[in-house]
């Protein structure tokens, strides 16, 4: 099953509401205006997808003053629906680059707890070494009970030497550790995983900032990918920590995980427009190789409900 | 990007003089705001829709009460019909049956099953006197089973031994006839995240909790959750019925709107509330403060009970007599350092404060962390025991060696120690007959008011916070004044609550 496939078949097969809530615009088909109860219906289901409040409102206006040719069918509405998503999404849409001239490149992977970086962590190593790159992974949660087992675990599987501590051990001083081992290895790839931290815990927060300050002593512009992984089911917390890990880690683009269930990251729309961040992979099932690339059109048509074999104009 | 609704609903209301009852038309301009509200605090949209209706049959017509202003009396409304709709009381867990009671944690991957089996483990036996055994059936993630592990060693609770071989089905039956075996009194069934979409592990979850019969079958959320939290819920719900909620990383800054929802489609009470990455961090959950979450009033009512608890009372009568007494020495200056500490330190202290959340970084850009709560024990700790009583006996010699000692400069043991004369000079005054009925005054009036069950008023919140400023708390003196001016929404006081208040609620 391709990701896409996944992904829609994710959004479509639990709750199908925003589908639903379009679709009960039927009333309108055949008309050549939208009238106010199904814009209104318009924004509830952009609601219900997390788009948030204001990004709803503002693109119920965008689609308020659409011009419609000829009649307005529920596919037809989608499409320009996912139209203007995609067109929200695009600047974002950038694919995880690295660069030959670090020697390592250091990726930092950030994010709350539960979010799945560990998980990501462990995808992206299977990702690098299938393109031939070598990779070298560091345990920096050394909170967590068994995060360091969780990481090896992930090591062993796709066969790459994880550099860990004692639990409880200073973060930073592994991380810096880490650089040291890639740099004496020739390693082409260092990531970096960190303990989740709410980011409204200052303290932790300062953990953070301290280790992208011990590793910058060795490697100057390090880390050269700062990422955040941001859970699909969050809600409008998502800005907040976006905004927090912004200022502590220099975010560089952001990962969103788990968008196989249920939920469907809408929140990624709100994200675009208030920060433009790259949006660089989606996490569609457990699979290492369920790490797929962010398109924004593919991510608008799934989000919308649309079938992905249509295409958009 | 969001106005607190007190200030939206205060201008909705602005225009109008006192009204005997409020009318529709203002009802609905205010609900409106409630219901943006709601909406980004992640309360899904269907749950707000029906809310909205019950709150617009109970605020029409309702009489606007004397000396509360409208806009007051529909926070009110909305406040109870929040608690109302997030289970009333609290309500305990069902553990007190014929041992061994079966707990069956479920929910979505990283939702915080293993960290809260471990918590839970910790509650019942150090608090309900429980022998509890944890078993992980999770195969799926990496080091999951490793992860309950080191968490039962840490709760010094029982754990189901590991095997390669057996499914998950399997596993579950085995535990359940060695707890019965081993005489535990509760089982702890940790299970693999996974998607309320994917039916075949629906299935396997259904079939476990068949085998095993649980008396309370969990579902661990996420309070950071979005709209998704209705489907969740009402996936978990159906395929397993759920007995309870437990809402984990509330100590997080999203306001939790995922806890009105998933309480609304189960029908089913959020039992225990996660609040920090410590084992012990597990509290019951209270929908009064719940409420005043969502609706972003503070959590102002969670203070004064935390400040209440990590007071030991006994503690704290020796020290109001010591302050009563103008002695106060650097044992007791040490004391408030711990209490400090045990409250969460200056983070999560300030978490709990209506907007003061934000203002972390700029205390911590301050100087004032956590970590110099640490330093400043350390150099207490240095000191020798007549040192500690006799503060004058620190001559630069003493000084230096303590600053060695406790790996500090000489500097900061100077600071200590203004800081201390800075703050015996204070407890002298609070001494004082108006000190002590300013601190009895916030305590008694104050988490009786606030924790009564009702919304605070405005007016309530201000005494509260000039109490609170005037009772001129020793924190504020720890700080030196280096917090930046208008900072401190407390007046000149510091921080409330830190103090060795005398008595605690009634």
């Amino acid at each position: 099953m391709s990701w896409l496939k996944k992904l829609t078949s994710g959004l479509r097969k639990s709750s199908e509401k925003v589908t639903q809530n379009l679709s009960s615009l039927s009333r309108l088909f055949g008309k050549e205006k939208i009238d106010a109860t199904s814009l209104e219906e318009l924004e509830d289901a952009l609601i219900m997808a997390d788009i948030g409040v204001s990004a709803a409102i503002d693109i119920v206006a965008a689609l308020k003053g659409h011009k419609w040719q000829g009649e307005v069918t529920p596919d037809a509405f989608r499409q320009v629906l996912a139209e203007h998503l995609t067109e929200i999404l695009t600047p974002v849409e950038k694919p995880l680059a690295i660069s030959e001239d670090h020697q390592p490149h250091v990726f930092l992977m950030v994010g709350v707890n539960g979010s799945g970086k560990t998980t990501t962590t462990g995808k992206l190593a299977a990702r690098f070494q299938k393109s031939g790159k070598s990779v070298m992974l560091a345990a920096a949660d050394t909170f967590r009970a068994a995060a360091i087992e969780q990481l090896t675990g992930w090591g062993l599987r796709t066969d790459t030497p994880v550099i860990s501590g004692e639990r409880g051990s200073d973060a930073a001083a592994l991380a810096y550790r880490a650089i040291e081992e890639a740099q004496k290895n020739n390693i082409d790839i260092l990531i970096v995983d960190t303990a989740g931290r709410l980011q409204n815990r200052q303290e932790l927060m300062d953990e953070l900032a301290k280790i992208i300050r011990v590793m910058r002593k060795l490697i100057p512009d390090a880390p050269h990918s700062s990422l955040l992984v941001l859970d699909g089911t969050v809600g409008q917390n998502a800005l907040a920590q976006v905004k927090a890990f912004q200022v502590c880690a220099d975010l560089t683009g952001l990962i969103i995980t788990k968008l196989d269930g249920s939920a469907k990251g809408g929140v990624v729309v709100a994200l675009a427009r208030e920060f433009g961040l790259p949006v660089h992979l989606i996490g569609v099932g457990e699979g290492a190789e369920d790490l797929q690339a962010f398109t924004a059109k593919e991510f608008a048509t799934a989000l919308v409900g649309l079938d992905p074999e249509i295409d958009l104009a | 990007m969001f106005d607190s609704l007190k200030d939206k609903l205060q201008s909705v209301f602005s225009g109008l003089g006192k009204r005997g009852t409020l009318n529709e038309a203002d009802v609905n301009a205010a609900l409106r705001e409630v219901r943006l509200a709601l909406l980004d605090a992640d309360v899904a949209l269907p749950v707000v829709k029906t809310f909205m209706d019950n709150i617009r049959e109970k605020a029409v017509g309702a009489a606007v009460l004397k000396s509360v202003r409208p806009d007051q009396q529909v926070i009110k409304i909305v406040n109870d019909g929040l608690v109302d709709m997030l289970g009333g009381e609290s309500k305990p867990l069902i553990v007190d049956v014929a041992p061994p009671a079966v707990i069956l944690m479920a929910g979505l991957q990283g939702s915080g099953k293993t960290t809260t089996a471990g918590k839970l483990a910790l509650h019942l036996q150090s608090k309900k006197r429980k022998k509890v055994m944890l078993a992980s059936l999770d195969l799926t993630r990496p080091a999951a089973r490793e992860q309950l592990r080191a968490l039962s060693e840490q709760a010094e609770a029982g754990i189901l031994p590991e095997s390669d071989t057996e499914t998950t089905l399997q596993l579950a039956k085995r535990a359940l006839k060695s707890a019965q075996l081993q005489g535990y009194d509760v089982l702890i069934l940790d299970t693999a995240g996974r998607l309320a979409i994917d039916e075949a592990l629906m299935a396997e979850l259904r079939e476990i909790k068949a085998a095993v019969n649980p008396h309370e079958t969990l579902l661990v959320a996420d309070s950071l959750t979005g709209q998704d939290a209705v489907r969740t819920a009402e996936a978990f719900h159906e395929a397993v019925s759920v007995t309870g909620i437990v809402l984990t990383r509330l100590d997080g800054d999203a306001r939790g709107g995922a806890a009105l929802s998933m309480t609304q489609v189960t029908g089913c009470p959020i039992k225990l509330v996660g609040v920090g990455e410590k084992l012990d961090a597990l509290e019951a959950f209270d929908p009064a403060r719940m409420a005043g979450r969502i609706l972003d009033m503070g959590d102002v009512v969670a203070l004064v009970e935390k400040a209440a608890e990590a007071i030991e009372e006994e503690e704290a009568m020796r020290m109001a007599e010591r302050m009563a007494s103008g002695k106060f020495d650097m044992n007791d200056f040490l004391t408030q350092l711990r209490q400090l500490q045990k409250m969460g330190g200056l983070g999560g202290l300030l978490g709990m404060l209506p907007g003061l959340g934000k203002m972390q970084k700029q205390i911590a850009a301050a100087g004032v962390d956590d970590k110099m709560i640490k330093r400043q024990e350390a150099i207490i700790l240095s000191m020798n025991k007549r040192e500690r009583v006799q503060v004058g006996l620190l001559n630069a010699s003493r000084r230096k060696r303590i600053a060695a000692g406790s790996g500090t400069t000489v500097q900061d043991v100077n600071k200590l120690v203004k800081q201390y004369q800075d703050m015996a000079r204070m407890m002298k005054k609070m001494g004082t007959k108006s000190g002590a009925a300013a601190m009895k005054a916030m305590l008694g009036g104050g988490a009786g008011g606030l924790g009564g069950g009702g919304m605070p008023t405005a007016e309530q919140m201000q005494q509260l916070s000039q109490q609170m400023g005037k009772s001129g708390n020793p924190l504020g003196n720890i700080q030196g004044g280096k917090m930046p001016g208008g900072l401190n929404p407390f007046g000149g006081g510091g921080l409330p609550g830190l103090g060795g208040f005398p008595g605690r609620k009634k």
